[in-house]
Formats: C-alpha cells, sequence, structure tokens
C-alpha cells in the first residue's frame, strides 16, 4: 500500500475506509492517469478515452465514498463496485493497485499471458473485481442481484454500478432499469460517464440517448447531474444518493472522453487505441 | 400401463423442500411461474422468489449478481427462452465466472406441441453444451428430476437442467440412485447400444423390447448428463456392443448425438445411427403427433438399430 494513504478511524461496519480530501483525491487521479498511460502503451492496445473518463468516479468511490478492505476483497460487508463498461478496466486496475489489492508493479501486465489483469475484467482472476463484463449492457443488472442479496439479508452495503453512454443503448440496460425501480432498490446508484463518444463517434450521431435524464426518471430513478470530473459535485452526488429512500438514484456525470491528455480529449480515435511511445511520453508529461 | 408424471410439476416441489432446507435459495421466473411451476415456491417463499417479467436478460444478470453474493439461484423460463434469448448472458455472466446458477427449463423439444416452432427448443442443448462451465442435464422422468434438481442444488456451479411440458412415462421409483455425469444402463444387450436421454428413454427401452423378440439385444443407457459426459460408459459400449444408436428430443447438431458420436470417433469408431429431428423445425400438432411425424418413436428407434447393425 502506497505510504501517502490515510486511513479513516473505524466507520459503522468497523474497518477502515480511505478518507481523502478533495486535493488528495486530485492529486491521486493525476498518478492514476499516468498508470493507465503507462499500462495501455506498454499493452499497445486498450481503451484509454474511457478509462480516463471514468477515472475520477472510480477514484472517489474508493478513496472517499466506499467501505472495503483491500486485504480483505471479498469482506461481506463492503460496499460494492461494479465495472458495467469492462473496457475501462485500466482505470479500475490503478485504483485497485493504489488501494492496495495487488502490487502497483504488477499494473504493466496488463492484456499480457498469464497476467491477472484481463483486456476486460474478470472477477475470478483480480482481487477486487467484483464483476467479469466486457458485454455491454450487463452491469446494472448484475448489480440489481447483488441489492437485492443485501435486502433480503438485511446488509446495509451500497452497490455502485458504473455505465457508458454508449450501454445506455442495450435493451437490457433499460429491462434493469425498470425493475431495480420495481423492486425499490434505494441501495443501488448508477453512474453513468456521459462522455458523449462511443466507438464510432458522437452518441448523438450514432444512436441519441437524450434526453437522457427525462428517461430515466421515467423508469422511476432519482437522478442527478453533475460534472463527473469535479470531486465536490462527484462527492456531494454520492451523498445524496446514499440518502435516497425507496428508489434507486442514477448519477448522470457529464465527462470528457481521454480527459487530462490534451490529445486525446474529446478524440474518437482514443476510445480504443493505444497511444504510441511517442504520445504516451506527451501524455505522461502533460499529467506531471 | 404406463403411470405417467409431469417433469415441471417436480420441480416445482422439489424446489420447496430444498427452500426449507436452505434460506439461501432463490427462485427467479419470467412471468412463467404458473407454467413453469416456480409458484409453488413463490407461494411458500414469497420473500426468496422474484418475477422478473418479460425480461430474460435481466434476469440472467440478477441471479448472477445473487450467486456473487452467496445465494443458491434457480432461474427459470421455458427452454426456448432461458437458451436462445439470453446466451450472451449466460456465457458472460454465469458461464465464464463459474458462478452458482442454476438454470431449469421447462417445455423443452417439440413435445411443447401446439405452440408451434417459436416454442420448440430444440437448439438448447447444443447451446448450453458449448458453455465450458454448464452441468447440462435431461432428466429422464418425474422422478430423476427431482433427484437432479437435488444434486444442482447440492453442487456449486452453472447447471442447466431440461424438463418437459407434457406428463411423461415414469420409468424410476422413488428412491432412484442419481448421480451427476454418471449414466444409468437400463438394461443390458450385447448386439446394439441405444443412447438416450429425457423423454426417449422410455421410447428405446420401448424399441429395445420390440427387438428382443426379434433377437436383437440392445443396451439401453440412459445419458441425462450432456456435460460432463460420461465417457467411459461410450467406450464400453462401443467396445462391447460395437454398434451405437443415439436418441434425443434436439436438433442433428450439437447434442447428444454430437458428442457421444466425438468420443467414438477418438476412442472406439464404430457404426453408429442417430434418432433426432435432423435440421428442421416442426410444426404446431398434438406432441405425440409432432414425435410421430419426426420419426422421434420406438418405431424410430427401431429402424434405426436394424439399419445400423447391418453395418457391423
Amino acid at each position: 500500500m502506497s505510504n501517502n494513504i490515510k486511513v479513516a478511524s473505524q466507520d459503522t461496519r468497523g474497518t477502515n475506509v480511505f478518507d481523502f480530501s478533495v486535493p488528495e483525491l486530485t492529486e491521486m487521479t493525476k498518478k492514476l492517469r499516468r498508470h493507465i498511460i503507462t499500462m495501455i502503451s506498454t499493452a499497445g492496445s486498450g481503451h484509454p478515452g474511457g478509462s480516463l473518463s471514468a477515472v475520477d468516479i472510480i477514484t472517489a468511490l474508493y478513496f472517499k465514498i466506499m467501505h472495503h478492505d483491500p486485504h480483505n476483497p471479498r469482506w461481506k460487508d463492503r460496499d460494492r463496485f461494479i465495472l458495467s463498461k469492462g473496457h475501462a478496466a485500466p482505470a479500475l486496475y490503478a485504483v485497485l493497485a493504489e488501494s492496495g489489492y495487488f502490487p502497483v508493479e504488477e499494473l504493466t501486465t496488463l492484456r499480457k499471458l498469464d497476467s491477472r489483469l484481463q483486456g476486460h475484467t474478470d472477477r475470478n482472476l483480480t482481487p477486487g473485481v467484483e464483476m467479469s463484463a466486457g458485454s455491454l449492457g450487463q452491469g446494472l443488472s448484475f448489480g440489481i442481484g447483488i441489492a437485492l442479496a443485501a435486502k433480503l439479508d438485511h446488509h446495509d452495503y451500497q452497490t455502485y454500478v458504473l455505465l457508458s453512454d454508449g450501454e445506455c443503448e442495450e435493451g437490457q440496460t433499460w429491462e434493469a432499469a425498470l425493475s431495480a425501480a420495481h423492486f425499490k432498490l434505494d441501495n443501488l446508484n448508477a453512474i453513468i460517464d456521459r462522455n458523449q463518444l462511443q466507438l464510432s463517434g458522437w452518441t448523438q450521431n450514432i444512436m441519441d440517448i437524450e434526453p437522457l435524464n427525462k428517461k430515466w426518471q421515467a423508469f422511476g430513478w432519482h437522478t442527478i447531474e453533475i460534472d463527473g470530473h469535479n470531486f465536490d459535485q462527484i462527492l456531494t452526488a454520492f451523498e445524496e444518493a446514499k440518502a435516497t429512500k425507496g428508489r434507486p438514484t442514477v448519477i448522470i456525470a457529464h465527462t470528457t472522453k481521454g480527459k487530462g491528455v490534451s490529445f486525446m480529449e474529446n478524440n474518437v480515435e482514443f476510445h480504443g487505441k493505444a497511444p504510441t511511445l511517442e504520445e504516451a511520453k506527451r501524455a505522461l508529461k502533460e499529467l506531471e | 400401463m404406463t403411470v405417467e408424471a409431469s417433469t415441471r410439476e417436480a420441480y416445482g416441489r422439489t424446489l420447496i423442500e430444498l427452500g426449507k432446507q436452505n434460506k439461501d435459495i432463490i427462485v427467479l421466473d419470467a412471468d412463467l411461474s404458473l407454467s413453469t411451476m416456480t409458484h409453488f415456491f413463490a407461494q411458500e417463499f414469497p420473500e426468496r422468489f422474484f418475477d422478473c417479467g418479460l425480461e430474460e436478460q435481466n434476469m440472467i444478470g440478477i441471479a448472477a449478481g445473487l450467486a456473487a453474493s452467496g445465494k443458491t439461484v434457480f432461474a427459470t423460463s421455458f427452454a426456448v427462452f432461458a437458451s436462445c434469448r439470453c446466451f450472451d448472458q449466460l456465457r458472460m455472466c454465469i458461464s465464464q465466472p463459474k458462478l452458482n446458477v442454476k438454470m431449469v427449463a421447462t417445455h423443452g423439444g417439440i413435445s411443447v406441441g401446439e405452440d408451434g416452432t417459436s416454442h420448440h427448443a430444440i437448439e438448447d442443448l447444443s447451446l448450453y453444451c458449448s458453455l465450458p462451465s454448464f452441468t447440462v442435464i435431461v432428466p429422464a422422468d418425474a422422478i430423476e428430476t427431482t433427484e437432479a434438481v437435488k444434486a444442482a442444488a447440492a453442487t456449486y456451479g452453472p447447471f442447466y437442467i431440461r424438463l418437459s411440458r407434457p406428463k411423461t412415462p415414469l420409468i424410476y421409483r422413488k428412491g432412484h440412485h442419481f448421480t451427476v455425469g454418471k449414466s444409468i444402463t437400463m438394461k443390458q444387450g450385447k448386439d446394439i447400444t441405444i443412447i438416450a436421454m429425457g423423454i426417449m428413454v422410455a421410447k428405446a427401452l420401448e424399441a429395445a423390447k420390440m427387438l428382443a423378440d426379434q433377437g436383437i439385444g440392445c443396451r439401453v443407457i440412459n445419458m441425462h448428463t450432456l456435460n460432463p459426459l460420461d465417457e467411459e460408459a461410450i467406450i464400453k459400449a462401443a467396445s462391447e456392443t460395437k454398434a451405437i444408436v443415439v436418441a434425443e428430443e434436439h436438433l442433428a447438431h450439437g447434442g447428444l448425438g454430437s458428442r457421444v458420436a466425438q468420443i467414438v470417433a477418438r476412442e472406439k469408431p464404430v457404426p453408429m445411427s442417430f434418432v433426432n429431428l435432423k435440421d428442421r423445425y416442426s410444426l404446431s400438432g398434438k406432441p405425440g403427433e409432432l414425435l410421430q411425424r419426426a420419426g422421434l418413436t420406438a418405431e424410430g428407434i427401431e429402424e434405426a438399430v436394424k439399419q445400423v447393425i447391418q453395418k457391423k
């Protein structure tokens, strides 16, 4: 575990959680963005754009919001984070490594033969990974199962599911939206990484999903819209989500694909393309 | 006279028994519980039953999430919807992570009858057998269904159990000994082996009786588990009887016939023949009429045996 990690006192579930301040979170995401660039450029393939747009949200969850224990990844009272957009695996791996689930040095084994860090997440291989994902639109359903189990067992853990905006084109996402509200799962929280870009272009041109907020509201969800790179807004939204009773909450997080690296920002080319070594060098310089 | 019983009712009743023993058993259905008989469980344990509505894909994800939280999940629908409709979800959420979900599907095969082609699950076994983690079982009658469902509950990992719509002949008595992956030799014979599953086991026994009267001794094997396959019994049958007929209520490709043939080709090539639905969809009609039309009868098996035995 890194030395700069501040550990809070015991929470209600009797274990330590990370309790980063906003400046600490900001500092951490710089480091995580550097990991993402290094990992993907070393691997020679991967999805930098959607990893960089999502990493602030994942960081806020693991270093401030969620109750979890890197030394006991399957602790039964942990809050659960489901990465439905499995191609953003590098962002999750970087967070898991920095929070102590496995050594940071392991990050550069991404996508290599026999690595625990698969191209898309694998719950049986990587400590801390909850769901095997990669085929889009399935994470919210998985999250419903976990949230139902929490209700059945009278556990008060929260379940967080991070979806891409492209996943809002998948029919199953809306099946899940319908049923989560039907089951009144107020312990289920969805976050949409609304970076407006998918593999082939702008979501608006490929398959328009707007009005997104109204759609989720119509499906019975409490909705919150935020700037997905602003930690104050991210943290406030998670507090509001947790306090919402009787229905699930969706946080529509407006983000920038490739955030933090000038030539990757809003550049669809970097949806699923690794930076060259020269590009990686430039990116790392920007992220110093 | 043949006594008949419903495999899906046996499933529904067994779920209650399991629910009483284990509070972590959860049952999901997709708006078909009155037909699939999961409504018995729903009445007994309403808090542990979730109707997912007409959302089969979502149901698989929910099942996986519950299983990842330590539950033993039974998810049920008609066999067509529980296989074709949600195949990617089965692959991604259950098979790859090897989660403890039991897919029990009723209304398998063409014996569904009048509802017609859209409702005839005749691709399901091929699909499920292609998923490496799934144990795939087709019980031969209601009593074996009870045993298979209990075995699935007691064994960690993904299962697919295919049941029927109509009542089917009882071939076992209470106390029937069932082991996952271990076939049952129903009748010894030295001239040929008939390997069957599900409703075809009773028909294979009938065929064996008719053939015995003609001096042909048939070994009859109930291959209730398609995956993992009882290779030992197949190799033994090929070695000892030197001819094999496989009978199944499924398309020709990817089901029991294909799987047995692969073992026979590799280990002990002998003449084989196949009684199945070939490469064709069926029609609306009474179950008996459809089975007759497709040749899934004792007579159909008898004919296949006579043909293949000449090639020995």
